[in-house]
């Protein structure tokens, strides 16, 4: 971090509180709490159904939650409740803030534009009117993500798989935003595809110094990229730590089977 | 209320009512109309009826010109510029069946001009009304398709969206392509679909003189630029907003500066390129102006066909 004045950086960037949302008699998350710096990555792990999702849409802002406050701290409002916010400043710090990379990137990608124009559109949502200096970022960021910037104009449809979740974290990074949360971004990939996009993940993250929330059922991803550890069960975070600690030395009974059931090969 | 009806009531039973609608659906209509013309460029939706004439044939624009219609109006219609197409001619006719309205061809004679495709060349003057009829009135809406979301997006002026289709347009074309239906914005506020007119008509709705009505009957919205709005294309700093222009001179008029029909002559490769705008034509014949083609066997000298 490249900061000019530290002493008054405020290096808080999100702070959960009790958050609980349920849907109806089902209660999906149950006093969630936890605290994120800048640049720190954070992994969500816990098996499926343990209210992983539901925890990312309520932080990001697209669900509210039942109680509980979710505290960010952004360039345009500083430090405070997301959604004690208006729903224009809320968007617009979604817009300019956060990316959100999808678990299906037919989810999080505009399928009938352009894979260039998928990568731009944030630019032009913030504001950028200049298609030459638009089109020169998505060329690079196009690179940076390795797809083949030949195919810069080629819909997203004509890419694969993996090509299309790269596609999709360029166009969640090219805004520079603060934070990124991540919903099992390479669940329904190949292994090698995977490791692939694992690898240039972390890069950027660390060279850009962002900070990230990555939910995920693989412990492998966890391990590789996040610096700590929160691990869910039935809504509730049954244990939260560095992720080696939690990992290597589990202490709750579901994160100790969780650990084991990796497959060692 | 009933001084208001009396303009209903003086017709003989069994007639349609003054201008087709019923005047509680024209009063309906007109209270849309004004809350279009408070906010510039906003689509203000109403409860569109039932027209004599099918969903895209300008149903829209046929109720707003029935609701603000009255008998000292003196109404032109046009479809693709000309006077003389079949759906202008059966519209005009309509109206002057069942409004006791003066037709005209004349732009400058005209209070209301009905337009689905074309804003005539002639300049508009003050007090002079256009009624567009707008098959698509939402401009993001083949970018967005939920309407809460287009709505929430013009309510927060969150209009970086439709750059993405200048985007595209530039990156397949080189050039911003799209010559009709160019997205606009009116008073710098809201994003707005000016109807299919052509984006050389756009200019002329900046700072127009005239109000313009615009009218969707399908989507059922109703929105306005009232006069001396501004309204400005979209477009990129390196890519500024420009409009179609013509190598050729109109082959009747000799106008380079209309807007040009290009017709098939032949099988043989021959073509000529007219003005859209009948009127505009016509009128520069009569002043002495002659094209490359003018006395050929399709120019039929601009005169008007006698109405029924």
């Amino acid at each position: 971090m490249n900061m000019i004045a530290p002493v008054t950086v405020d290096e808080r960037l999100l702070e959960v509180c009790g958050l609980d949302k349920s849907f109806g008699p089902i209660t999906a998350c149950k006093g969630v709490s936890f605290q994120l710096r800048r640049g720190e990555i954070l992994g969500i792990v816990g098996e499926s159904g343990s209210g992983k999702t539901t925890l990312l849409r309520c932080i990001s802002g697209q669900l509210q939650p039942s109680s509980g406050a979710v505290m960010f701290n952004s360039r345009r409002h500083g430090f405070g409740d997301v959604f004690g916010l208006s729903e224009q400043d809320r968007r617009r710090v979604s817009r300019e803030e956060w990316g959100y990379v999808h678990q299906n990137p037919r989810d999080g990608l505009r399928m009938r534009a352009s894979g260039g124009a998928n990568v731009a559109e944030p630019l032009m949502m913030n504001g950028i009117r200049h298609y030459g200096e638009m089109r020169q970022r998505t060329l690079d960021w196009f690179a940076r993500v390795e797809l083949d910037t030949t195919r810069i104009d080629g819909r997203p449809r004509t890419f694969s798989g993996g090509m299309q979740q790269r596609l999709q974290i360029a166009r969640n990074l090219i805004h520079n935003p603060s934070l990124v949360f991540m919903d099992e971004p390479t669940g329904g990939l190949d292994v090698s595809v995977q490791a692939r996009l694992l690898d240039l993940m972390r890069m950027l993250v660390r060279d850009l110094g962002l900070a990230a929330i990555i939910v995920t059922h693989d412990i492998g991803v966890a391990r590789l990229l996040a610096d700590r550890l929160l691990v869910m069960k039935d809504g509730e975070v049954v244990e939260q730590g560095l992720t080696d600690q939690v990992l290597d030395d589990p202490q709750h009974g579901y994160t100790q089977l969780l650990v084991s059931s990796v497959l060692q090969i | 209320m009933t001084a208001r009806m009396t303009m209903a009531s003086n017709r003989p039973r069994g007639t349609y009512n003054y201008a087709y609608l019923d005047e509680q659906t024209k009063r309906m209509i007109r209270r849309a109309i004004l809350k279009a013309v408070a906010i510039p460029g906003y689509q203000a939706p109403f409860g569109s009826r039932e027209m004599p004439v099918p969903y895209g044939w300008g149903t829209g624009g046929i109720q707003v010109t029935a609701s603000i219609i009255g008998p000292d109006d003196v109404y032109k219609c046009i479809d693709q510029g000309a006077d003389d197409t079949t759906n202008a001619v059966s519209i005009r006719r309509f109206f002057a069946r069942v409004a006791d309205v003066v037709t005209t061809e004349k732009t400058r004679d005209a209070t209301i001009i009905q337009t689905r495709h074309r804003i005539p060349e002639a300049m508009l003057q003050p007090g002079q009304i256009m009624v567009y009829q707008v098959p698509l009135p939402e401009p993001l809406r083949h970018l967005e398709h939920r309407e809460t979301e287009t709505r929430a997006m013009h309510a927060y002026e969150e209009y970086g969206l439709k750059y993405l289709a200048l985007y595209e347009s530039v990156a397949a074309y080189g050039r911003i392509a799209g010559g009709a239906d160019y997205p606009v914005l009116v008073d710098e506020r809201y994003l707005m679909s000016p109807s299919p007119i052509p984006k050389f008509d756009n200019p002329k709705l900046h700072q127009s003189e005239a109000l313009h009505l615009f009218g969707a009957g399908r989507e059922k919205r109703i929105y306005a630029i009232p006069p001396y709005t501004d309204v400005r294309s979209l477009d990129f700093e390196d890519y500024p907003f420009d409009v179609q222009c013509w190598d050729e001179v109109c082959a009747l008029c000799a106008s380079a500066e209309s807007y040009k029909d290009e017709v098939i002559l032949d099988d043989a490769g021959n073509r000529m390129f007219v003005c859209s705008d009948s009127d505009y034509c016509a009128d520069r014949r009569q002043a002495g102006h002659a094209g490359p083609m003018a006395g050929h066997a399709l120019d039929q000298g601009g005169k008007p066909e006698p109405l029924a």
